[in-house]
């Protein structure tokens, strides 16, 4: 067996696929990385270096001095951080419950509604009032504006993670199920105490899902949220930062940086490692369930 | 399935008896029935309420009168729209983007995924893989700042680079012919690597008896990948095109929004896509109702389009149609 799998592949075109797939892949990886480490480089690039010699990928004069700003009023970045969490927490939990109970529930071949109901929550895939009646009853008829929960609420459930769990679901015998009601349990005792600790790896790929959403959150809380909010969600306090300078120049001023000195493109930057480091270094520990999501999803559609 | 079967010839002086089932069904499944509750509930409230707001595209909505005060127009708004060329021009450039997406998305992807499937090292492909996947979880803020941190005439590195070169310097932003090509190419570094763990995955299930087989009856390399990975991948490729052809007229509001900017009026020829039109009307101009004339267009002709892959799904892998 081992020298039939050392004899695989020996010709000389697999030799060359072979080369020119490390080649490709190396490249392909490396340009992936790159512009992480350009907005890196430039955050600990000198203002005065990146206004003679523009952006580059090593910085030439190195100045930790925008993070020294940044971090001399680190007042709003917290906040936002606070913020973002809080509504990621929370969102995430309770949407990945209504989720996995609704994707439980409706996969369930004796549940005699089930095809109705999922088409119910399908349909709103195929079709939809578009941004403007939604814009109108979040802000007109719920009064969310500047509300939180008006970036928390319309993250919680969406038809495709519903679907996921459903197949997910699915691949557990309905004969735990039936035998549980024999023993006397009612479907949500059997959802709580069965199925819920038998899916975790569902659980785990359906809640990074949300919580990936939450997190990078930032059309909803730029629709609903105002910039005079003192604390925005991280997106968006990064794009106003990003967008206009009077955030840099507030900060500026709070440290007593004289107007000329603001350091404005290396504050942009380091504005953004702060906001998205943490998640970085986070993800290569993550990155395995979303693989298995992904495939799982894309298998059962 | 037998009950399906059962119901149509059931005489209608049973209808009473076929109430009572009714009746006897909902208590029986009364608890399942409340697991759903949140999310109907959700989906009635997000999803189904705006839509009766579509009316928005047949009046001149004005603040002060709302909704149902407002003056009826007809089909002004769509006039207006078609009069201007904007209609046309959304249409194109969303459509456009999205089968480029798809066809280069796609190839791409399968590209990747056979080169990552001939690395032998472990952790090579571990590594690589990890940082391929990088750009799919970073926020469109981010891609945009990354985006202007290469293309920005003053200080960005494509300038800097061509400047070290002798060259003269790019105005990016002020130039849309070259868009497309800068949004295309940004959507395939953030898309490719992630998206490619389907086709992987695909080429994972395959038999390896089959590959050995085609070896000892000769195969090379370029032919073991001609004549039985890229069939072996030919049914995924069919579904995932057929899903996102559905998706042909809704377009990605963040990766545009944040790479063109706000308001940079000199790119909207090549640029302006539905999504990025509606969310003008709405947080700009306040037009509310052309918003939703453009809303309501994208809607029935992207349901007219799902229904046809759907067809086409059908047609060519009946087990994968979506209903």
């Amino acid at each position: 067996m081992q020298a039939s799998m050392n004899v695989r592949h020996t010709d000389r075109s697999s030799l060359i696929i072979r080369i020119v797939s490390y080649v490709f892949i190396a490249l392909l990886a490396v340009s992936c990385l790159l512009p992480f480490v350009l907005i890196v480089a430039t955050s600990l690039t000198s203002e005065a270096s990146i206004l003679k010699n523009g952006f580059n990928l090593w910085p030439k004069e190195f100045s930790t001095y925008a993070y020294r700003i940044v971090f001399e009023n680190p007042e709003l970045i917290i906040g936002s951080y606070i913020v973002t969490l809080g509504i990621t927490l929370v969102g995430t939990a309770v949407g990945l419950f209504l989720v996995a109970m609704t994707g439980y529930a409706l996969q369930r071949p004796d549940f005699h509604f089930r095809n109705k109901i999922s088409f119910f929550i399908y349909f709103t895939t195929l079709f939809s009032g578009g941004i403007v009646p939604f814009y109108l009853l979040i802000t007109q008829y719920l009064h969310l504006k500047d509300n939180y929960l008006a970036v928390l609420l319309p993250g919680l459930l969406s038809p495709f993670l519903i679907i996921m769990m459903k197949s997910f679901t699915q691949s557990i015998p309905h004969a735990i199920t039936e035998s549980a009601k024999i023993d006397g349990a009612g479907d949500f005792t059997i959802f709580m105490r069965l199925i819920l600790p038998m899916s975790t790896p569902a659980l785990a790929t359906i809640g990074l899902f949300i919580a990936l959403g939450y997190w990078n959150e930032w059309y909803n809380s730029m629709l609903f949220l105002s910039p005079d909010m003192k604390y925005r969600p991280l997106q968006l306090f990064l794009y106003n930062v990003v967008t206009s300078a009077d955030f840099i120049r507030n900060s500026a001023a709070a440290s007593n940086v004289p107007l000329r000195d603001v350091p404005l493109e290396s504050m942009k930057m380091a504005t953004a490692v702060v906001a998205t480091g943490p998640v970085i270094l986070f993800y290569p520990f993550v990155q395995r369930y979303f693989i298995q999501g992904i495939t799982v999803g894309a298998v059962k559609g | 399935m037998n009950r399906a079967f059962a119901e149509p010839s059931v005489p209608s002086a049973l209808t009473k008896q076929n109430q009572f089932t009714f009746w006897r069904k909902l208590r029986n499944n009364r608890t399942l029935l409340m697991m759903c509750l949140p999310a109907v509930l959700f989906f009635i409230l997000f999803s189904y309420l705006p839509m009766p707001g579509l009316y928005l595209a047949f009046i001149n909505y004005n603040y002060t009168d709302g909704i149902f005060g407002s003056e009826f127009i007809g089909l002004d708004n769509f006039r207006f729209l078609v009069e201007s060329g904007d209609l046309w021009r959304l249409t194109f450039n969303t459509v456009a983007y999205n089968l480029a997406f798809i066809l280069l998305g796609n190839a791409l992807q399968i590209f990747v995924a056979i080169m990552l499937n001939e690395l032998r090292s472990k952790f090579f492909k571990k590594v690589s893989q990890t940082l391929m996947f990088l750009p799919h979880f970073i926020s469109a803020v981010l891609i945009g700042l990354i985006a202007y941190n290469i293309l920005s005439f003053d200080y960005g590195l494509l300038n800097s680079i061509l400047k070290s070169m002798g060259m003269e310097p790019v105005k990016t932003y002020s130039n849309p012919g070259i868009w497309p090509y800068i949004i295309i190419l940004t959507y395939l570094w953030q898309s490719t690597g992630y998206g490619s763990i389907v086709y992987f995955a695909a080429i994972m299930g395959l038999d390896s008896e089959i590959v050995e087989a085609a070896e000892i009856d000769g195969a090379n390399g370029f032919q073991r990948i001609r004549y039985i990975i890229l069939p072996w991948l030919k049914p995924t490729f069919i579904i995932l095109l057929l899903f996102s052809l559905g998706g042909v007229l809704r377009g990605n509001f963040g990766l545009f929004y944040n790479l063109v900017g706000a308001n940079n009026t000199m790119l909207y020829s090549t640029t302006d896509i539905i999504e990025t039109f509606v969310f003008r009307s709405l947080m700009n101009n306040f037009n509310f109702s052309m918003g939703s004339a453009v809303s309501l267009y994208q809607s029935l002709f992207g349901f007219a389009f799902v229904l046809t892959a759907n067809w086409l799904v059908k047609k060519f892998s009946p087990d994968n149609s979506l209903f």
